[in-house]
């Protein structure tokens, strides 16, 4: 069992050696710059970073506060805010997610080396990798400084991050998928609508619902906080809530999203289950 | 099989009358929820300055261009803190997520009935919960500054981690732990031994995942306060200093392509 | 040496795995231990080092009762048992010295096995190990660059470097070839022979068993049906263990004519 060319070692070498683990990284110059390099970063950073301690140890106290808001939080003093920030986050999150899902599809179908031509794959190619540059909140600052305040351009700011998402992790899953079937449906003599109907829509199509539902439960999330920049939503109210230091009333919002997105969670884990 | 029978004979269906009711019944009434949820967007909507603004897109990109590029000289600092919330901010998940996802992990709770639905709660809170919103709240309490943008990503990244990490842990091969605990090894040593090895491959993948992520949102975390380059970002909307925030967004666009390019590099030499 | 008293051990589910295991293991004496899937050979071994915990009965290893120690006791008394495993269970992105060395884990503390700053008497023992096996070139290789044969090996060593008294081995040729079991088979009984231990060896390859080892079990849903020489199974016996087979051909003698195969494996 040696190979030849290997390191011949006798029992009588080894014994009485110490012995260590190999190191992970072979070269030792290397493994010495990257120890060094990283502690050198590490302290730098870390000595970089100013934190008013005292100020620190005044906020435990406004923490704690709100750690206790949790256990008495407050949906009624502002219960019209909550109710129309949280309403017009889920308008926004079933709108977005709607028209952002039925977008990305055919830039899915462009994204795919396997189904589409060069020119075409290209420009989907770029579309995604432009939503997927760009940070939502971003992308919603530019919106709203175009379209004004309103829910809006969060609508636009989801719709869009959600076809950079959506197409590519799509586009991979068509670009993998069972080659023989496709090729099945071809030889039929199906057109190209029919081809893609029968040969690959039954193959991505539980994929395509499971991320749907993922995704659906990003774009609520995402809607909490683009408020903060006025594209509508939960987020406005939450911002004036912790700027006032109303704790329980940020508390009961905050228990809201947790609820809602543990909810979706839930459902999208039934739905994926009976799909599959 | 669903058959329709016709003047003509029998003809196959692919659904019977019920079902295809039904389905055009769930179409009909998701097409209607959209409908009303468009209504709400464009009744919120002011349409004149929707109908305005191809102009106004127009005259910003005409006032965003070209960017400042002196202004570089003021954004290397704003850069070197948002690299460090990213990075330090990680850590520090990391840190408290490896605990959490032990505790969550059926094979390695030490009580399932209390100690797992904690953890989980743990995950699911922090996860749900956007950086930005984390950030909002740090700031009230401690003050704006980097260490609140350093908390607000730790945070945050603590269920991310913890949830990967734990569905790596449930995943395990037992009986390579069950060989260790056969040699008579303690509890920690079995951890050491039986369990680190297998979930090291997967822990380094989260976490140069996680940080890819976290270069992201560190570059919007300034916006509320919570330092970094978002700071200058929003100082730069509010003067609407629009060259100079096309040269943050340029920078910001450079350091994710570069953190893409790196966190992709270092899972390829992991794996 | 070990007694197992009426040992006993029943599932959640209700499945009767042991039924009242009585056996008497004298110290050097290497036992097979045969039966049909299902038998209760895989969880016999285990309820004897707690893997799995037993229901009922007792497990006495030199006079200690095993099954009444409690969590600090029980490691102490697991270092005396080794186990060798069907799918070699070696930690498999760690080294090959680190998967021998993890048989001390009982005997060094946390901070060392951290380290892996094993004491150098233990380190030499491994590599001793690892040289009686022909493995030493590959100290330093990661485990699953192995192949079974090695792999198990490996496994062997570090059964051995616990200093166990009894070894607990759970079906070491299952996922071997034919050759290489053999290989194996031999390797294991001649460490016996060599250490004087005594040692469990749950195989389903009764051919390989009689090849080997001076007594047989044989367990039948849970309950031992035969106990005594190899040369006494006879197809009869066989049916009783396993139920109804021709078992002419697989009792026939197989030639020993692999004898040099180990040194040519080195």
């Amino acid at each position: 069992m040696r190979v030849p060319g290997e390191t011949q070692t006798t029992l009588g070498e080894r014994l009485g050696t110490r012995w260590r683990r190999p190191p992970l990284v072979q070269r030792v110059w290397l493994r010495w710059l990257l120890m060094i390099g990283f502690s050198a970063y590490l302290v730098a950073a870390i000595a970089s970073v100013e934190v008013n301690w005292s100020r620190v140890y005044e906020g435990l106290e406004r923490g704690g506060a709100f750690v206790m808001a949790f256990t008495s939080p407050d949906f009624v003093s502002r219960a019209d805010a909550i109710r129309s920030g949280m309403l017009e986050s889920i308008v926004m999150t079933v709108a977005s997610s709607v028209v952002g899902i039925l977008i990305s599809i055919p830039i899915a179908l462009g994204a795919a080396r396997n189904i589409a031509p060069l020119p075409i794959y290209i420009v989907c190619r770029g579309i995604i990798a432009l939503s997927r540059a760009l940070q939502e909140i971003i992308v919603a600052i530019l919106l709203v400084a175009i379209f004004g305040f309103g829910p809006l351009a969060g609508f636009l700011t989801l719709s869009f991050a959600t076809i950079g998402f959506l197409s590519k992790l799509l586009a991979e899953d068509i670009e993998s998928m069972d080659r023989s079937q496709a090729e099945a449906i071809r030889a039929t003599g199906a057109r190209w609508s029919q081809w893609i109907d029968y040969g690959v829509k039954p193959q991505v199509i539980p994929r395509l619902i499971g991320l749907s539902i993922y995704r659906v439960d990003i774009n609520f999330r995402e809607s909490a906080i683009l408020g903060l920049v006025g594209a509508g939503g939960i987020g406005a109210t939450l911002n004036t809530a912790f700027d006032r230091y109303e704790y329980d009333t940020a508390a009961a919002i905050l228990i809201l999203i947790i609820g809602i997105v543990m909810a979706l969670e839930y459902i999208s884990g039934i739905i994926r289950a009976r799909v599959q | 099989m669903p058959v329709a029978e016709t003047a003509s004979g029998p003809v196959w269906r692919l659904r019977n009358r019920n079902q295809t009711l039904a389905r055009w019944f769930v179409w009909l009434l998701g097409i209607a929820i959209f409908l009303w949820c468009w209504q709400r967007i464009s009744d919120a909507t002011t349409w004149f300055f929707v109908w305005d603004a191809p102009r106004i897109a127009g005259d910003i990109l005409d006032r965003a261009t070209p960017p400042r590029w002196s202004y570089i000289d003021k954004l290397w600092v704003p850069i070197w803190d948002t690299l460090n919330i990213a990075t330090l901010g990680t850590i520090g998940a990391l840190v408290l997520a490896v605990p959490t996802a032990f505790l969550a992990a059926r094979n390695t709770t030490p009580s399932a009935l209390f100690v797992r639905p904690i953890a989980l709660l743990i995950i699911v809170s922090t996860r749900s919960i956007n950086s930005l919103i984390w950030a909002l709240l740090l700031i009230a309490i401690i003050g704006p500054g980097v260490f609140a943008g350093i908390v607000a990503i730790a945070i945050r990244s603590i269920g991310f981690c913890a949830k990967l990490l734990y569905e790596a842990i449930e995943e395990i091969d037992q009986t390579q732990v069950e060989a260790i605990t056969a040699t008579g090894a303690s509890r920690w040593q079995v951890m050491l031994y039986g369990i680190m090895p297998q979930i090291m491959p997967a822990f380094a993948g989260i976490a140069v995942f996680r940080w890819d992520i976290n270069i992201r949102e560190s570059t919007v975390l300034g916006l509320v306060g919570a330092g970094g380059i978002g700071l200058q970002l929003q100082a730069s909307l509010n003067t609407l200093a629009w060259p100079q925030v096309s040269l943050i967004l340029l920078v910001i666009l450079v350091a994710v392509v570069i953190s893409e390019w790196v966190s992709a590099k270092v899972r390829g030499a992991i794996i | 040496m070990l007694q197992l008293d009426a040992l006993t051990k029943t599932y959640k589910t209700g499945d009767k795995a042991l039924k009242e295991v009585t056996l008497d293991v004298p110290p050097a004496q290497v036992i097979a231990l045969i039966g049909p899937s299902g038998a209760g050979k895989s969880t016999l071994i285990r309820c004897i080092n707690r893997l799995v915990e037993p229901t009922g009965g007792k497990v006495m290893l030199e006079g200690t009762d095993l099954t009444s120690l409690n969590a600090s006791a029980l490691r102490r008394e697991r270092r005396r048992m080794g186990m060798i495993f069907q799918e070699y269970a070696l930690v498999e992105r760690l080294t090959v010295m680190e998967n021998v060395l993890s048989g001390r884990l009982g005997y060094v503390g946390f901070w060392r096995a951290l380290t892996r700053r094993y004491p150098q008497k233990d380190v030499d023992e491994a590599f001793r190990l690892l040289d009686r096996v022909g493995l030493l070139h590959m100290a330093d290789k990661r485990a699953d660059q192995l192949s079974g044969g090695q792999r198990q090996r490996v496994g062997i060593c570090r059964a051995l470097i616990q200093d166990p008294a009894l070894l607990l081995v759970d079906e070491p040729t299952a996922s071997l070839d034919p050759k290489t079991s053999r290989q194996i088979m031999r390797l294991i009984c001649e460490l016996c022979a060599e250490r004087g231990l005594a040692a469990i060896i749950n195989i389903h390859d009764v051919a390989l068993a009689q090849m080997f080892v001076a007594r047989v079990i044989g367990l039948r849903f849970g309950e031992v049906v035969y106990d005594s020489a190899p040369d006494g199974l006879t197809p009869d016996k066989l049916t009783e263990i396993y139920g109804e087979e021709d078992w002419e051909a697989t009792i026939e003698k197989v030639d020993d004519e692999e004898d040099q195969t180990i040194e040519a494996a080195q």
